[in-house]
Parts: structure tokens; sequence; C-alpha cells
């Protein structure tokens, strides 16, 4: 089964500035308007003990002048060019976008370049992010599913810094210095950290030419090395029990997942969506609406059964074993035990027995066309470009179609019964109580 | 075709056998196709003693019909990596999903079989409903819901349908029935009340043959017509507080009822809208409380005109304790835009902005959908993106000035506030 042709197939190529940048160029001469992004193989997986939170932080300062774009042009700048603009940190990465008329390019390339090297970092500017960020952590923290997430997670690792939040935890946020933040920056931020991406209606002699002009000032550094912790291997099942004030049960489960890279990525992606539906692998947008997955195994198991009212699994690309999760919203009225027995019961199943040919075979062609669907403009193209190189290395995008039309019911089945072992799990309630209780 | 879209959409309207217009957009840039069927058929429609009858009639319409089982539609669907997104808003029921080209005809088919013999069964009906009060539930649990609902209920009244939670209530939703289910659908969705529009990689002709076919004989017609009723200016401040202890963050919701979709004035209330509370990170409302004094992660504005007087919403999301600075900060910034005005180069940038963003709307199949939805029913012209910047180039500093007189005055502000106990905030 071939993967058709979409946007994504136009050819990208590749260079390299002496200062070890490098640069992912695509023309896509679609529509007027070019997308840049800017990736740095650094995230919230690289933070040590205490400083949790420092890469979000950084990314909030990176939004707040430079030495040639004062403060209050910053988040304007791109507007004048009927732009958008955003930036987002996550475990592996952190990254910087703008999408504007193609007109706006050497403005977009100077805007990164600034960006890279010449952050102001105000001490009043620093002092007044810090209450923005922790008001970001307590908006989250109104919504019981993010906070059970967060407990889940920081429970599923024992080592690993994939454990804390990428928002950081509130004591770090609270102690963190400008010196912390500064110093994050001059190490991170460094030509041979970084993955310049350009799509949209260009020509790629232009950008390559614009890139040198205004990237090439910035002088080589060493890229940090990544030295994380390795996790180790969890012998027995854990639960972490939140009960706050609220007005509905949650029940999340996670198990240890393959890296990007690991040969089970792929069967446990199909596998996936077998059980919750086919989210595709763009987590810039994919995640923003539901997947087909009225006859997923846990949907039907689950939902039809009147047992929960949403269910939902998530298997990201991460450059180390991160987890896979399946969260489920209990229908009123549902103990969570009871719900908890039957979606482990269903797993078990699978696990036993695997996946019927049919199901594979439906997984991948939701899979199939999820590539299609989330490759629909030059902002999304561009995003798969960089989340690809950064996490999983040099071409890898292209590679995705045929790795999944590749995965067989034989590993799906083999994966299930490896990593969905009871005693590789962690399970998570949320319990509302009435306030005051 | 792509360089059409570049130059501006072409779209090709046609009124099929039964009398339901077709819109089509052909593009060329990805192997899939949009389409979305539009009913005037949301909540305004429903009986007032029947509040969230639109919403739980959308959530069953698509499980089940004369000749195919749920579980039939969902091997269609997920054999396809299709999802129907079915959405209910204060006037339109909207069936919307993007399939690849291949799959085209089978998912029209499909749609069609769903608006024109659904069976409603009482098994669905029973499942859809514990899901539709554990939302409900979620919802109360939701301080920046709880906030901005209640803020809907006191500028427009609790018996106004922009007033009510479009989901209903637990007490109403427990009282449908499937007869309730079927009138609402007898009434409202039917092919005079019904758009098509298709945005993709498929000929416009075909894609009209296609609807043409899947809609024959399909002739019923509409009952229960409605308008918007008026809705009184407030003349006075109103503040509602909800206590949710637990909660770590207050949302303040906070704000005015404005003008309708089809007044001349819309577009300087957008620029004005735009300079308040969306240019860059959230206008001058996030330079003030986010930027200034670090008080809170998102700090905006909406603005939704219907076709009645929609409002004008200022949002944030703040530690307790801020609640009174930022409503006092809001106030400042609302106060000064309402009295002062806009400066000319806010003017010239938000004009630029909004222009400039054009081609970024009209970039994928869906956003072109939704954007020729706006167009069919507010009967903008099939030229409207082409006009659009003129449209916006034509609004004068005077006219926003005059746009946020008419809108923005703290005096006459309403603002709800759900989180924990907040002294002195009192109503």
């Amino acid at each position: 089964m071939a993967v058709p042709e979409t946007l994504a197939h136009s050819p990208v190529r590749t260079f390299h500035l002496d200062n070890g940048l490098r640069i992912l160029v695509k023309e896509l001469h679609t529509a007027p308007l070019v997308s840049v992004w800017c990736w740095y193989r650094v995230g919230s997986g690289d933070e040590a003990p205490g400083r949790t939170g420092v890469s979000h932080w950084v990314e909030h300062m990176n939004f707040k002048g430079t030495a040639h774009i004062p403060r209050d042009e910053m988040k304007s700048i791109v507007e004048r060019f009927g732009g958008a603009w955003n930036g987002y940190t996550w475990i592996d990465q952190t990254t910087y976008l703008e999408t504007a008329g193609s007109d706006a390019l050497d403005t977009l390339l100077f805007i990164e370049a600034e960006r890279m090297a010449y952050g102001l970092y105000e001490p009043d500017d620093c002092e007044s992010e810090r209450t923005v960020i922790i008001s970001e952590l307590q908006g989250g923290d109104n919504d019981p599913d993010q906070l059970l997430d967060t407990e889940v997670t920081a429970s599923a690792f024992r080592a690993h810094p994939y454990r804390h939040p990428t928002i950081g935890w509130i004591d770090d946020l609270r102690s963190m210095t400008r010196d912390d933040l500064v110093g994050h920056y001059k190490r991170h931020y460094v030509p041979g950290n970084a993955t310049l991406v350009v799509v949209g209606a260009v020509d790629t002699d232009d950008v390559v030419k614009r890139a040198e002009a205004h990237f090439g000032r910035i002088a080589p550094s060493a890229p940090p090395s990544r030295d994380r912790p390795a996790e180790p291997q969890q012998i027995g099942e854990r639960r972490v029990l939140v009960e706050r004030e609220g007005t509905t049960a949650y029940l999340k489960c996670a198990w240890h997942a393959p890296d990007v890279n690991d040969t089970d990525f792929y069967p446990m992606l199909v596998l996936d969506a077998a059980l919750t539906g086919a989210k595709g692998l763009n987590i810039w947008t994919s995640f923003r609406g539901a997947p087909p997955q009225r006859t997923a195994r846990l949907y039907t198991a689950l939902v039809e059964r009147g047992l929960a009212s949403v269910v939902s699994g998530s298997l990201l690309p991460t450059s180390q074993p991160f987890l896979y999760n399946v969260s489920l919203t209990a229908t009123d009225g549902v103990p969570l035990a009871a719900l908890e027995d039957a979606a482990l019961a269903e797993i078990e199943r699978v696990r036993k027995h695997g996946l019927t040919e049919p199901e594979v075979a439906r997984a991948k062609r939701q899979l199939r066309a999820r590539l299609v669907f989330e490759n629909d403009s030059v902002t999304n193209v561009a995003h798969q470009l960089g989340y690809f190189e950064t996490v999983a290395g040099a071409g890898y995008f292209d590679t995705i179609g045929s790795r999944v039309q590749a995965v067989t019911a034989a590993q799906v089945a083999d994966v299930a019964s490896r990593r969905l072992a009871a005693d590789k799990r962690t399970v998570g309630w949320f319990r509302p109580v009435r306030s005051g209780a | 075709m792509s360089t059409a879209v570049t130059k501006g959409l072409t779209p090709v309207r046609q009124v099929v056998s039964n009398g339901v217009p077709v819109i089509v957009q052909e593009t060329a840039f990805s192997p899939a196709v949009t389409i979305n069927l539009v009913f005037r058929a949301g909540s305004l429609y429903e009986p007032s003693d029947r509040t969230g009858l639109a919403w739980f009639t959308g959530r069953v319409i698509d499980r089940g019909t004369t000749t195919r089982s749920a579980e039939a539609i969902a091997e269609t669907l997920d054999d396809r990596g299709v999802v129907l997104k079915l959405t209910v808003n204060r006037h339109v029921v909207t069936l919307s999903c993007t399939c690849l080209s291949e799959d085209f005809p089978e998912l029209l088919a499909l749609l069609a079989d769903i608006v024109r013999n659904p069976v409603f069964p009482d098994a669905e009906i029973e499942k859809r409903r514990a899901e539709t009060v554990t939302a409900i539930k979620q919802d109360e649990d939701n301080p920046g819901i709880r906030a901005s609902e209640a803020l809907q209920a006191l500028l427009y009244g609790d018996d106004h349908p922009y007033g009510r939670p479009a989901k209903g209530r637990i007490e109403t939703v427990e009282r449908f029935v499937r007869s309730d289910l079927t009138a609402q659908h007898a009434a409202r969705v039917t092919p005079a009340t019904l758009f098509a529009v298709i945005a993709g990689d498929i000929r416009s002709a075909d894609a009209i043959a296609y609807v043409d076919r899947a809609f024959a004989g399909w002739r019923a017609t509409a009952s229960g017509d409605r308008t918007v009723p008026p809705v009184p200016r407030a003349v006075a401040r109103r503040q509602v507080v909800i206590a949710m202890p637990d909660k770590p963050q207050a949302d303040i919701a906070y704000g005015f009822t404005s003008i309708n979709r089809l007044d001349p004035a819309y577009y300087s209330h957008w620029m004005m809208n735009t300079i308040l509370g969306q240019f860059g990170l959230g206008g001058r409302l996030a330079e003030n409380i986010r930027e200034r004094q670090g008080m809170a992660y998102y700090a905006f504005s909406s603005f939704d005109p219907s076709l009645g007087p929609g409002p004008l919403v200022v949002r944030a999301g703040v530690d307790p304790k801020n609640v009174e600075r930022a409503i006092a900060a809001i106030d400042v910034e609302v106060g000064t835009l309402g009295r002062d005005g806009a400066t000319e180069r806010e003017v010239q940038e938000t004009r630029r902005f909004l222009i400039g963003s054009i081609p970024r709307l009209l970039e994928t199949n869906q956003s072109i959908a939704t954007f020729l939805q706006t167009v069919e029913f507010f009967d903008l012209g099939l030229d409207y993106d082409r006009r659009l910047p003129g449209l916006l180039e034509a609004v004068t500093r005077d006219e926003v000035n005059a746009a946020a007189a008419a809108v923005l005055d703290p005096a006459r502000a309403t603002v709800a506030v759900a989180g924990p106990a907040v002294a002195g905030a009192e109503p």
C-alpha cells in the first residue's frame, strides 16, 4: 500500500553553516506563505534537580527582546506581515516558529538569529515572567486530568529526568535565578545544537544565502552533551491516588514506551491505533481533535459499555524511552475500580491473543490517512521535519510511511505482551471529593 | 489549481435538484477532501423547555440509520481513518469530516444517510445521555467554563438562546426521550435548512453531482423558524462570584453585548477587538496584565457576532489573590480604549495584520471550508476573500474609536469570577 503523494513529498535539502547550524529547506509553492522554525536540542529532559522548568522559562524569555529587537517590538514584528508566531518546550526539544507571507522571510530569519545569540534577559523581565509561569502552572492544575498526568509521570520514573513536568516544580520556579536562565541559554542556544527549518513559497538558494547572512555571524560553540541518567527497570506495579474537590473521576495507566528509534516503536504505534484510534505523529496538531476510534478495542470495551465517557491513548516520538499512556474519564456514577478492571481485562486479552489481521490492517490504514491529513500546511510540514530531525535524526521524516506499512500482526502481539505487563505499569486514580472533605 | 488558491479562492456554487446549495473549492495540495454539511438547526431552534436538545440530537444522530447499524457506521469511518465531527452552536449543526479523495463518494453517501434516515436507537440515547451528563459535570468543575457560562447568562438572560449552555443542564438532558430527538430532527434537519461546503482535491462538477445524487428525492420542509430575540443592553455594572474553593487559579470573564455580524460596523468592531485583546500576545490587555504586571499566562478578548448581537468577552486566569488587581487592569484598558480610542499606529498595524493574515486563513482544506461556510451562512458573496482587504482598508480610525466608545465602558461591564474564595470580591 503506497502512501499518497502529499505536501510532505517534495524534496528536502539540507545545508550546514561553518558554525554548525543545520538548515533544512523545502520549497512548497501552494500558498504565498513561509514557515520558519528554529529547533534546539534541549528540553525538560536535560534539566537537573532544583532547576526544573528552566528550559520552558528560557523559551518565554526569548520573546522578551534582543540586542537589536526591542522588547515591545518582539511580539508585533511578525504581525506586520500578517503572520502568526509561537514556541513550545517539551522533554527533548524547544522550538520557535513564525508563519507569514513569504515576503517576510528575511525578517523571520533575522528574528531567529537574534533569538539564538542576543537575548536580553533583563532582570525585571525575568522577575515578571516568574509569576506568569506560575500562573500557567496553576491554570494547568485547575484541570484534574492534567494534575493526575503529572503525578503518574512522576511515579513512573525513578531516575530519568522525564519524570518532572516540563513547566517545572513550583519550588524550583520560585527559586530560579536570572543566572540560571542565562547559563542555560548560553549553554544550549548554540548553532551546533540547532536546526533551522524553512518551508514554503521560497527559493532554496535565496534561503541559504539569507540564513548565512543572519546566522553566519554567530560564533560556533560545542553543543552540550546529553547526559541523562538511565531509568532502572520497573519491577512492580506502581499506584497513585489523587483526591481533590471535583465532579468527575479519571483513570490513567502508563507503561514504559519505546523511543522513536527502537524497533518496537511502530508496532506500538499500530497497537495504540487499535486500542484507542490513530492520532498520527504530529504533536503540534494531531492531539487537538478526537481520533477515529469507534471500533477501537478500548472504546468498544469501555465507552460503548457505558463505563467511560472518554478514552484516549498517547504514544509520542521521543529520543529516549518515555511513556505509553491510556487515559479514561469515568462515566458519571461508575466506580474507578470497575473501570480499571474492565480496562486492564481488555489489555490482558490483547497481551494474550494479540490483534486480528483486520484490526492491524485498519490501524495501518488509519495511520496512513492521518499522515496525509496532518501534512496539510507549510506550518505542519515544517513542524514534522524539524521535530523528527531533532528527536529522531537526519532524514527520518520521509521514512515514517514505510515504517508504518512494514508492521506485522506478530510484531504488535509481541510488543503488547512484553510492554503492557502488569509489573511495568503505573496506575493513577483521580477520585473527586466534595469541597472541604 | 494551487495557483488559484494563491491568488484567491475560486469557489463554485450550485443549487442541486432538491434545493440544497453546494459550494465547492478545488485545491490540489493534499489528496484529501473536507466536507461540511451545515444545517440551520442550532440551539436557537430548540424548544425553550428543552435546553440542550439540539446538542444532544447531534450526539445521537450518527449512531444508526434505517439501513446501517452504529457498528456499520463506525467501521465505514474507522476503516478510512475518518473522524466525523458534529458541532452544535447557537445557529447551526455542522457535520464535518476530512477524508482521502479516494474515499469521498463513500463518505458523502454515509453523511447523507445519517442526516436523512437516523433512527435514534434507545440504547444509543442512554449511552450518549450518560456521556453528556458526565461532560456537563466536567464543565461544572472547570473555572474557565463556569465563568464564561455565568457571563453569558448575565449578558443575555437565562431564557435567551445565547444565555443558555449549549450542552443543556443535567435536569433537561435527563428528561429527553426518543420522540424529542425525532421531532427536533424532523423540524430542523431538512434540505430547507441545509447547505454543503466541499474543499479539496476533487473536481467541482463531480462533487456537485455526488451531492445531487446523495440528496435526490429528499424534500422535507423545515418548521419552527425563529429570529434571535432582542437583547437588553446592560445599564449598570454587574458582578457574580462562583466559589470553587480547591482550585489553584481563578478565571475571570468580563464582557459586553455588541453588534451582529451583518452590521456595517462589523469591521471597525473587529479591528477594535484586535487592538484590545488580540494583537501580538493579546493586545493591550496582555501587555498590561501579562507583560507589565506578570499576573496571568493568558489575558485576551474575543468578539463573536452572529445573527444576533454577539458578546465581546475579556478572559484572564490569575492567582486568586490577584483577582481584584486583574479586574482593575481590565477596567483601565477597557476604559482607556473606550474613552480615548486607538492610536493611528495601532490602527495601521492591526489593519496590516488582518489583511496579511488572509492567505494563512485559506491554507488548508478545513480552513477554506470553514471560511466558505461563514460566507454562505451570512451571504457575503463568493468573492468575499478578495473583497475583505478593501473592507478593512476602508475602516477609519474614527470608526474604530466609535466602535470602542459604543461597547467599552467599565461602568456597564458584566463580570463573572470562578475560583477560590476571594476576599472583598462579592458582587
